[in-house]
């Protein structure tokens, strides 16, 4: 899923503090499975800034509304009776539902009220680690699982460096070094002679640096 | 090994001499006095003078341009490049630069992360690792061809390293590692500085199982203290680096007035160890900061004079 963390709030006051009518959108997807912008946390956050707006002696309307997803035209349709009568959109998804939001409701302002972060997944609660960097061309296959583009400081295709250090990366003891976990797996696997395969120069142009991406499967569309 | 290049690094190791390298960290300024006098220093005590390129990812005068100053002075340079700051076009640019130099040597080097450094909040590149980069400039020079399969006119002809950490995790794949770096076709090899000689001895037999010692000339590398408080941080705070207990321990039993001496002391001691080592074909002298010590290291290692070429 896509992780987004909790902007402070004395940013978000600074975005939104000159509007009279804000709504507050959450969303119902990822950022509700990784507690930053789901019903909940609009809930939360629309009572603290309605008491600091009020203890500053300033009057505004602050509703609440969750949509189940607000990268999807079908979810964010249903706000179009109301958008008119908002100031601006504080958005809790992550950065797809705000650019969503801005090219769908071309005059109206919106503000991200979250910090998208990563691709990743749930270790535990309150915990979320990076998986992914959705480079466009998986190599999961060569590196026994385990992503050493988006796991390693260096996205080093063939690794570890010379920074690895009981099982942990150079930069932090406590980060895993991605290169000893692709190895114990490898081990576990009884694959250790793929070790010596050298990884080709990666072609990235399916990544970033390709320019912004789209899938295109006209085998699905209507 | 026939010779590749017109590199003397080269020659001294095809010769069957031991090889003796150091290292210059270019100045955080643009002042070249602070290149040629440090190299002033080791010029006649050493074959090849490595250039660090931004080491601990601390911005300094590129490498490049440091290597260029010594070869104006007569010198032979090797030309660190790390890939953390360098897309595929500008290494192979500064290569093509470099070679315009007649600079005969490189070091292929992943780089430190840039969290270390002075610019903890910029990107870092890694577009090619450091064994892409070592096929890269092997093919740029042995096959005349970029990356993109064009042809370059006038190849560069590098000397090629890298280098290699038998101290870092997991030890059971630092062979391994070394046969696949030698297998991009890494032609000499500058180790990490080696303070536990008995583990390194340990990696060394492993190198000469597979016959690794036969296909690359493997350097040593060696830094000396100069006080205890640098042999604690090298053991605590400097990643991949192993300094057993006993050598902190015998820096910090020694006064502080003498503790520099001490530090060349296990230097030497350590060289001499090394030397009978199958497979060391020569030493990288790493002296941070302390370049005026590497004459007598090498002296007192029985290494001077160095051989004419």
């Amino acid at each position: 899923m896509i992780v987004a963390d909790k902007k402070p709030i004395e940013e978000i006051i600074q975005e939104i503090k000159d509007y009279q009518k804000i709504l507050l959108l959450g969303c119902n997807e990822c950022v509700t499975v990784c507690e930053a912008g789901g019903k909940k946390e609009v809930g939360i956050l629309a009572s603290a800034l309605r008491m600091y707006f009020l203890n500053q002696g300033k009057e505004k309307l602050i509703d609440e509304i969750t949509l189940e997803r607000q990268c999807d035209h079908e979810y964010l349709e249903e706000i179009r009776d109301r958008i008119d009568s908002y100031d601006a959109v504080l958005s809790l998804a992550c950065g797809v539902g705000v650019q969503f939001v801005a090219d769908k409701y071309g005059s109206t302002p919106v503000y991200p009220g979250v910090n998208t972060c990563f691709l990743g997944a749930t270790e535990k609660r309150g915990l979320w680690t990076e998986r992914c960097q959705a480079c466009g061309q998986c190599i999961l296959a060569n590196t026994a699982g385990i992503c050493p583009i988006s796991r390693c400081a260096k996205r080093i295709l063939n690794g570890p460096c010379g920074g690895s250090t009981n099982g942990k990366c150079e930069i932090s003891k406590d980060l895993d070094c991605a290169w000893q976990l692709i190895i114990d797996r490898l081990k576990a696997m009884n694959r250790m002679d793929d070790y010596e395969k050298l990884a080709d120069i990666k072609d990235w142009s399916s990544d970033r640096a390709g320019g912004p991406r789209k899938v295109v499967r006209e085998d699905v569309q209507e | 090994m026939s010779l590749k290049t017109e590199s003397k690094l080269e020659k001294i190791l095809a010769s069957g001499n031991l090889a003796v390298t150091s290292e210059c960290g270019p100045p955080r300024g643009s002042d070249p006095e602070a290149i040629t006098e440090k190299a002033n220093l080791i010029k006649d005590h050493v074959d090849a003078i490595n250039i660090t390129d931004n080491q601990t990812s601390v911005t300094r005068m590129c490498s490049l341009a440091a290597c260029i100053r010594l070869k104006l002075m007569g010198l032979e340079p090797v030309l660190q490049m790390v890939t953390r700051d360098r897309n595929r076009i500008a290494l192979q640019s500064d290569i093509l630069g470099a070679a315009s130099f007649d600079i005969h040597n490189m070091l292929c080097l992943s780089g430190d992360h840039q969290s270390f450094g002075d610019c903890a909040s910029g990107q870092n590149v890694h577009d090619l690792d450091s064994m892409q980069l070592i096929q890269t400039v092997r093919r740029m020079r042995d096959e005349g061809k970029f990356i993109g399969g064009d042809e370059i006119k006038r190849p560069p002809k590098m000397f090629v390293g890298a280098a290699a950490n038998p101290f870092a995790d997991p030890f059971e794949i630092r062979v391994a590692r070394l046969a696949k770096k030698v297998a991009a076709g890494a032609e000499f090899i500058q180790t990490q500085c080696i303070y536990n000689l008995d583990k390194f001895e340990k990696w060394m037999k492993g190198v000469r199982d597979r016959g690794l010692h036969e296909k690359v000339h493997i350097l040593a590398g060696v830094t000396p203290f100069k006080s205890a408080g640098m042999a604690r941080y090298m053991k605590n705070r400097v990643p991949g680096m192993d300094v057993p207990d006993a050598v902190v321990k015998r820096m910090a039993d020694t006064p502080k007035e003498k503790q520099a001496q001490e530090g060349i002391n296990i230097c030497v001691e350590s060289i001499q160890r090394l030397k009978e080592i199958d497979g060391v074909h020569g030493f990288h002298v790493m002296a941070i900061e302390w370049e005026e010590k590497v004459p007598e290291i090498v002296e007192r290692a029985g290494l001077f004079p160095r051989p004419v070429i």
